[in-house]
């Protein structure tokens, strides 16, 4: 729920603030005085739960889904063509070989690493997760996908207010979604998708694919790598399905184990 | 709007953690502490009543008024001193008429009692839980029900083609399986399907359901999905309404009649066609040469016969009423052209059609409009 005041430092450089925001507005504390200390009975829960993840740079072990050999398998350093290609990406590309623009997968390796972690940290917290693309070949495995992790998927035709309008689109108290996750971050007519200028209007981070001829700079976490290719999809179509699932059961072993569930959730004191 | 104002006495007080991306501009609970913010929720909480949309009906309301009507029911049975377990709808209907005669003339506007699942539209519970979690993998989509119907119907045609695939592999594959019959159905209508979905849709979305379902009918075993298939075609009304032949008794005296009847204007007509074989025509209990004293309209009465050549044979007994002597005579032409068809081949009854003897003259009067004279002709037109 704290995954708005997430960071890149969850490498362990900067410890994030638990501030419980929520939607519903529950502790919502406008007041000029302060945003900090949350109410004394979640401590021993926000403690134990929320708080021991952020402790460890990779609490979830993700570097352990995939190598960079796998990486190479599933093609994703091919990019597109020289004449393609974005002005942005050029720190990402490691070169370029009779013309087509070859993605850095040291790089990639790293990107890779941090959004699935950040995923991860954000699935464990009960985020709503969507996942985006408008790539009408693979639209029916990312649907497939999002249905599998018990998270939300839009492959479809973007509505303009989807996010910016939302309460008036979904009827009020609607939730947005805490990540997106952009499989591919063009629209049918090559032009960068609506979701991620409106996800940084709303102060959604975003997880994204960029391609060799897509535009980085409002995307989160960039991940560089191809996203045309079949066999690249499925692959992290599968790398996004293993760290949400791993995440959720984590957060209920974590329960268990300390026996503790989430206190009465904000939303049900929203009227 | 009403968010930009929260949100502008939200700066005014400084720092309010991350920014109120939060869309709950409703909340009653936002802090008192301090009284000019108070006049902003008041005001959003007018503007979000009118901005709300068409009137929502929780469930727990439409279950009371299933309740109070099943209770009215009852109450309505004992009333009408009949059997409350077994009321239905209609003794319902007859009794509401009975107890509140109306005189309007739009139905609709006559009192009414119906089950509220009629009466009340249907509409979407919450999509979401307590957690704010939404309950539908689509749900931000916006139009779930189509998109998730589109998702199915795209996994049945994978599933087709990896059973097409499967029985290649073993050789079993054939184009000859048993199809689906379509000859008597129809697809939905976007209207019906949008009742369906309880959502709108654009006619851009129903062509491309059509398309994909026309796909999936286009490969060799889709009778697999037979079952989903029909779930969204509707049976098609009889198209040809092919004539309907009166059915020739017999009376105790073993002589074969029929009997049909005829409309033409405001004439109402009804013959009973004996195979006697006399030629007497009786019209209103009076002989035709007295009710039909002008050629015209007696030689009307007698063309169907002389047509098919059967003038002496059968024995005419007519009731006309209403309109005047040329429609009750059409009228009864018509209703003789019918009776006889019962005596007729196939061929000569497709004979009497190419004639013309079996339609129905659908003429009648054109009323008069205001501005005019009649029902065409305009006042006389003055130059000055």
């Amino acid at each position: 729920m704290a995954a708005r005041a997430l960071t890149r430092g969850l490498l362990g450089l900067r410890h994030s603030r638990t501030v419980t925001l929520t939607y519903s507005g529950g502790h919502h504390y406008a007041t000029a005085t302060s945003v900090k200390s949350p109410q004394p009975q979640v401590d021993e829960y926000t403690d134990k739960i929320l708080n021991q993840p952020l402790q460890k740079p990779d609490f979830f072990r993700v570097s352990e889904l995939f190598s960079l050999k796998d990486l190479f398998d599933a093609r994703v350093h091919l990019g597109h063509k020289k004449g393609c290609r974005h002005r942005l990406m050029e720190p990402y590309l490691y070169g370029c070989r009779l013309d087509h623009d070859i993605i850095d997968l040291d790089q990639t390796v790293e990107h890779l690493q941090l959004a699935l972690n950040f995923t991860a940290h954000v699935a464990y917290r009960g985020g709503v997760i969507l996942f985006v693309s408008r790539r009408r070949q693979f639209s029916h495995l990312v649907e497939c996908t999002a249905k599998d992790c018990g998270e939300y998927a839009h492959t479809r035709y973007w509505q303009g207010g989807l996010l910016t309008n939302a309460n008036i689109q979904y009827g009020s108290g609607v939730r947005l979604p805490d990540l997106i996750v952009f499989l591919s971050t063009l629209n049918n007519v090559f032009q960068q998708h609506v979701g991620i200028r409106d996800a940084a209007k709303m102060n959604i981070p975003t997880v994204g694919v960029v391609d060799s001829n897509c535009n980085p700079s409002l995307v989160t976490y960039p991940i560089p790598g191809n996203d045309d290719t079949p066999v690249t999809m499925e692959l992290y179509c599968r790398l996004f399905k293993m760290t949400i699932s791993r995440a959720k059961d984590k957060r209920r072993q974590m329960e268990i184990l300390h026996g503790l569930s989430a206190p009465s959730t904000p939303s049900s004191c929203h009227e | 709007m009403a968010a930009s104002c929260v949100r502008t006495v939200g700066s005014f007080l400084g720092k309010c953690g991350n920014c109120s991306s939060s869309l709950n501009t409703v909340t009653s609970q936002l802090s008192r502490q301090v009284l000019s913010r108070q006049i902003c929720v008041s005001t959003a909480l007018k503007k979000n009543l009118a901005a709300g949309g068409p009137e929502k009906f929780t469930v727990e309301f439409i279950q009371k008024q299933v309740e109070e009507f099943d209770i009215g029911k009852r109450h309505l049975a004992n009333m009408m001193g009949e059997d409350p377990e077994n009321f239905t709808q209609e003794d319902i209907d007859r009794s509401i008429a009975y107890l509140f005669p109306s005189g309007l003339f739009e139905k609709k506007a006559r009192p009414l009692m119906k089950h509220p699942e009629e009466i009340f539209p249907k509409q979407r519970a919450v999509q979401w839980g307590a957690d704010g979690r939404p309950f539908h993998f689509l749900f931000y989509t916006g139009k779930q029900s189509y998109y998730s119907l589109m998702h199915k119907l795209y996994s049945k045609i994978l599933n087709i083609e990896k059973h097409q695939d499967r029985m290649r592999a073993k050789g079993l594959f054939s184009q000859d399986t048993k199809e689906i019959s379509l000859d008597t159905s129809r697809w939905l209508t976007k209207e019906e399907l949008e009742v369906l979905l309880v959502e709108t849709i654009s006619s851009n979305n129903y062509d491309r359901f059509i398309q994909l379902m026309e796909r999936l009918l286009s490969m060799p075993y889709c009778n697999m999905e037979e079952e989903f298939v029909l779930h969204y075609r509707r049976p098609l009304e009889a198209r040809s309404k092919k004539q309907m032949v009166p059915v020739p008794e017999r009376d105790d005296k073993g002589v074969a009649f029929s009997t049909s009847d005829g409309r033409r204007k405001t004439s109402n007509s009804s013959v009973v066609l004996r195979d006697c074989g006399s030629g007497r025509i009786t019209v209103n209990g009076q002989e035709y040469l007295h009710y039909f004293p002008v050629l015209q309209d007696r030689e009307q009465l007698m063309f169907p016969l002389q047509f098919m050549g059967l003038l002496g044979r059968f024995d005419l007994q007519c009731t006309v009423s209403g309109g005047g002597r040329s429609s009750q005579a059409g009228a009864l032409r018509l209703a003789i052209s019918r009776a006889l068809l019962s005596f007729l081949s196939e061929g000569e009854q497709e004979t009497m059609r190419q004639a013309g003897l079996l339609t129905p003259d659908p003429r009648v009067r054109e009323r008069k409009k205001p501005g005019q004279e009649g029902a065409r002709r305009k006042f006389t037109w003055k130059k000055r």
